[in-house]
């Protein structure tokens, strides 16, 4: 009797696993987010890919410099940085300044992400957040939109001669202009932040991360589903609703955010609808023309509780004995 | 009866290399550690001394508390010793050893058993020694022995198969597929139950057609094709796959009118049925990246692991030793243990499978939740664990928990939320059952306070 093989290891089961870990979701998350990148330097030129740049680089920067100063264990192999600052790119104007951009970084990964304890642990979406801030702090620059040759004409119109600053569908609606085409829209042809022009780029991405089971489709179906429903319910265009401002964006790679939005299907469905729901009031009733950035950060916070009331119920144990005798 | 639902699983890979493969006898081991704590419940006691002759099938250990099964000598030899080790599970355990004579002898007490009852049937499946092969470990007699047997509908034969690698009970439905029926024709005639089930996952296409064909004349046997989702082969999920009920927690499957067995259990009990030899050896899957020759091998009780390994030939470095399938079996810290009843699987594994991951944060992404059979919400439960949170383990029940592993494979961040689950599990048990004996004691005080006043 002799122990031949030694230094084994022991470990609690399962010890096999998925291969699917927290860097290769989120790696998926920035490829799905290029046909929408490609569309943004089709549009705006090279500014969007440089502003993405700087935002992704400053994101990573941001989160490192944070986990060393703090002597915390470094995290930005996990990709996660990358994802938050290709969104928060998304949701600028192309021409935005860049250290402008830079701050909305910070506010995103330090102030957001990781003075709640860093992944994981945040209760609102990053880039969200940063956005928001921008988009409150330096309004004017927020809402300053280049005009390129590459849009839509009804655009082009608008901006008239000069051609420095345009307007984005939803301004032209409010305004009561002509809007551009379904089709236009849908392609991306217009104005707005880089990232949300081109319905068919988002939705391409979209359907890679459904392919790949990083998201479910909950979220976005839902989401979108109440915008559409909505729209026609207020009497506005569902197509021109869905395809405009943030909601593509948003529906799909904001609100699909696993930390901060629920984990059932049942919760992701109420989240998605109540994301519709606050979007299309915001941009009927509210003096913004868009809501979706508020919408999802509204969720955002009531995800917890979203939590508690659709937690699953066991198999077997009926409802009315739940919390009863036991 | 399939109602169309489903409860929630895991794809996993099969990895089934011995598939197809015979289970094949493995060569006389020169002396075999035979432990004494083989089932779930009581430990048997030694019932030979050192010096004795034993034949194979000869009773070596025996208990005479309920819940217990006898143990046999796997080979003919002399007990060359009776020592107190470390078991596989990590217990002091009793071990009877036998030194092998190489003759094999068969014990005069090895003949068929005469069975004219139930009781009698009981007795005879007490006899045989057999446990749940499964892993479990439950002695067959007692869950035979229900306490309400009219309430029993329908008898479960498990060859679901569902853990990765393992391939021995599709083997044996390969090769013994009429002994099977048989048994469980036996097995619901003694118990007078109307209906039997065998539940195959539909990644063994030929043993469904081989049972199907077995049954194709039995109106009362039913061959059920299981979905090819872990864990069909777990009690609750496969008694709902086949009838619709729900097993809870704390509960046993006789309490929704189900029995369920491990095919190879079924096997083991159908031969001693036919000649009266007991649970002597155990069919046994060796694979993983570290195994020169994958195989099926028929593995006295008491055989050395380290033994059974060297037999299968080894490439590179053993890092880890698996007894069982990788999604519940156990890593084992040596491989000098005897191999018992309850191993269907040796599996080694290097270094690059062996090695334990970084745990990085939760980032709430569901999977766990997806893939839980029990609708619980494990990485909820991991972190009330980690907080020692108790209100909210209880709240969620983490009782309903059975240990599958599905939430920890799934886990992107690689936490290992079935270990924290399986802790804080036995915490909240331990702490109710500490909770029910102060109260026991308590209404005893005032009872006696009582009884004093008057």
């Amino acid at each position: 009797m002799a122990d031949k093989h030694t230094n084994l290891i022991v470990s609690s089961s399962p010890h096999v696993c998925n291969p699917a870990d927290t860097a290769n979701i989120m790696r998926d998350v920035v490829i799905a987010l290029m046909p929408a990148l490609g569309c943004a330097i089709y549009v705006f030129g090279f500014r969007a890919l440089l502003l993405t740049a700087v935002c992704v680089a400053a994101c990573v920067f941001f989160e490192w410099a944070y986990r060393k100063a703090l002597h915390k264990e470094q995290t930005i192999g996990d990709w996660s940085a990358v994802v938050t600052g290709v969104i928060l790119a998304f949701n600028l104007p192309a021409g935005f300044p860049i250290w402008m951009a830079i701050i909305g970084c910070f506010v995103a990964i330090v102030i957001v992400k990781q003075l709640f304890g860093g992944l994981g642990q945040n209760f609102a979406n990053p880039a969200i957040v940063g956005r928001i801030v921008l988009f409150v702090g330096f309004a004017t620059y927020m809402t300053t939109w280049p005009v390129t040759g590459h849009m839509s004409g009804a655009i082009l119109a608008h901006a008239g001669a000069d051609a420095v600053s345009g307007a984005t569908p939803l301004a032209l609606y409010n305004l009561g202009e002509e809007v551009p085409s379904h089709m236009e829209m849908f392609l991306g042809y217009i104005n707005g932040s880089m990232g949300e022009i081109s319905a068919l780029a988002l939705l391409i991405g979209g359907c890679y991360l459904v392919f790949r089971k990083v998201i479910s489709p909950a979220i976005p179906v839902s989401f979108l589903a109440t915008v559409a429903v909505l729209s026609l319910v207020f009497g506005r265009d569902p197509l021109f609703d869905l395809c405009a401002g943030g909601v593509m964006l948003g529906a799909i790679f904001m609100a699909t955010d696993y930390v901060t939005s629920p984990i059932t299907t049942k919760g992701r469905i109420i989240f998605g609808i109540g994301c519709g729901l606050i979007t299309m009031l915001i941009r009927n009733y509210g003096s913004y023309p868009e809501g979706a950035s508020f919408a999802i950060l509204l969720m955002n916070i009531i995800t917890p509780h979203i939590d508690v009331w659709t937690r699953p119920h066991i198999n077997g144990v009926p409802k009315a004995k739940k919390g009863g005798a036991k | 009866m399939s109602s169309g639902k489903h409860l929630n699983g895991i794809h996993v890979q099969h990895c089934k290399n011995t598939a197809g493969l015979a289970v094949i006898p493995f060569p006389l081991p020169e002396k075999v550690y035979i432990p004494m704590s083989q089932n779930i419940g009581a430990p048997c006691q030694p019932v030979v001394a050192v010096g004795d002759h034993v034949k194979v099938g000869q009773l070596i250990g025996d208990c005479d508390r309920p819940v217990s099964a006898p143990i046999h000598a796997s080979v003919s030899g002399d007990v060359v010793g009776i020592e107190t080790f470390m078991d596989q599970m990590g217990r002091d355990d009793v071990h009877v050893i036998i030194q092998s004579d190489g003759k094999q002898e068969v014990a005069e007490t090895v003949k068929p058993p005469v069975i004219n009852s139930k009781a009698e049937f009981i007795a005879a499946v007490r006899a045989s020694g057999v446990v749940g092969l499964g892993g479990a470990t439950f002695p067959m007699s007692i869950k035979f022995n229900v306490r309400e047997p009219a309430h029993v509908d329908t008898f479960i034969v498990n060859g679901a198969e569902c853990e990765p690698y393992i391939t021995v009970d599709h083997a044996a439905m390969l090769s013994n597929g009429a002994d099977i029926v048989e048994c469980l024709r036996t097995t619901m005639k003694w118990l007078e139950i109307e209906k039997g089930v065998i539940g195959i996952e539909s990644n063994k296409p030929d043993a469904i057609e081989i049972f199907k064909d077995l049954t194709k004349d039995d109106a009362n046997i039913e061959v059920l094709e299981l979905r090819q989702v872990y864990p069909q082969g777990a009690e609750r999920v496969i008694i709902y796959e086949s009838t619709g009920r729900h097993l809870i927690a704390g509960k046993l499957p006789a309490d929704v009118g189900c029995i369920v067995s491990n095919l190879n259990s079924m096997l083991k009990l159908g031969m001693f049925l036919k000649t009266g030899m007991p649970l002597v050896s155990k069919s046994i899957t060796v694979d993983g990246n570290c195994i020169a020759k994958p195989q099926n091998l028929d593995v006295p009780i008491g055989t050395m692991i380290n033994e059974v390994i060297d037999y299968c030939g080894t490439k590179g470095d053993i890092r880890k030793i698996i007894l069982g399938g990788p999604m519940m079996g156990r890593a084992i810290p040596r491989d000098d243990f005897g191999v018992m009843k309850g191993n269907s699987a040796i599996l080694c594994f290097d270094e690059t499978f062996g090695a334990q991951r970084k745990e990085t944060a939760c980032i709430n992404c569901g999977r766990c939740v997806a893939g839980c059979p029990m609708n619980l919400v494990p990485t909820k439960l991991a972190k009330a664990w980690e907080r020692k949170d108790i209100d909210t383990l209880r709240e969620y029940d983490v009782t309903t928990c059975m240990e599958c592993g599905c939430c920890g494979f799934s886990c992107p961040a690689r936490k290992q939320l079935n270990f924290e689950i399986k802790q804080a599990k036995g915490w909240v048990m331990a702490e109710d059952r500490k909770a029910a004996e102060k109260a026991k004691a308590e209404a005893e005080a005032a009872k006696a306070k009582e009884g004093g006043n008057k």
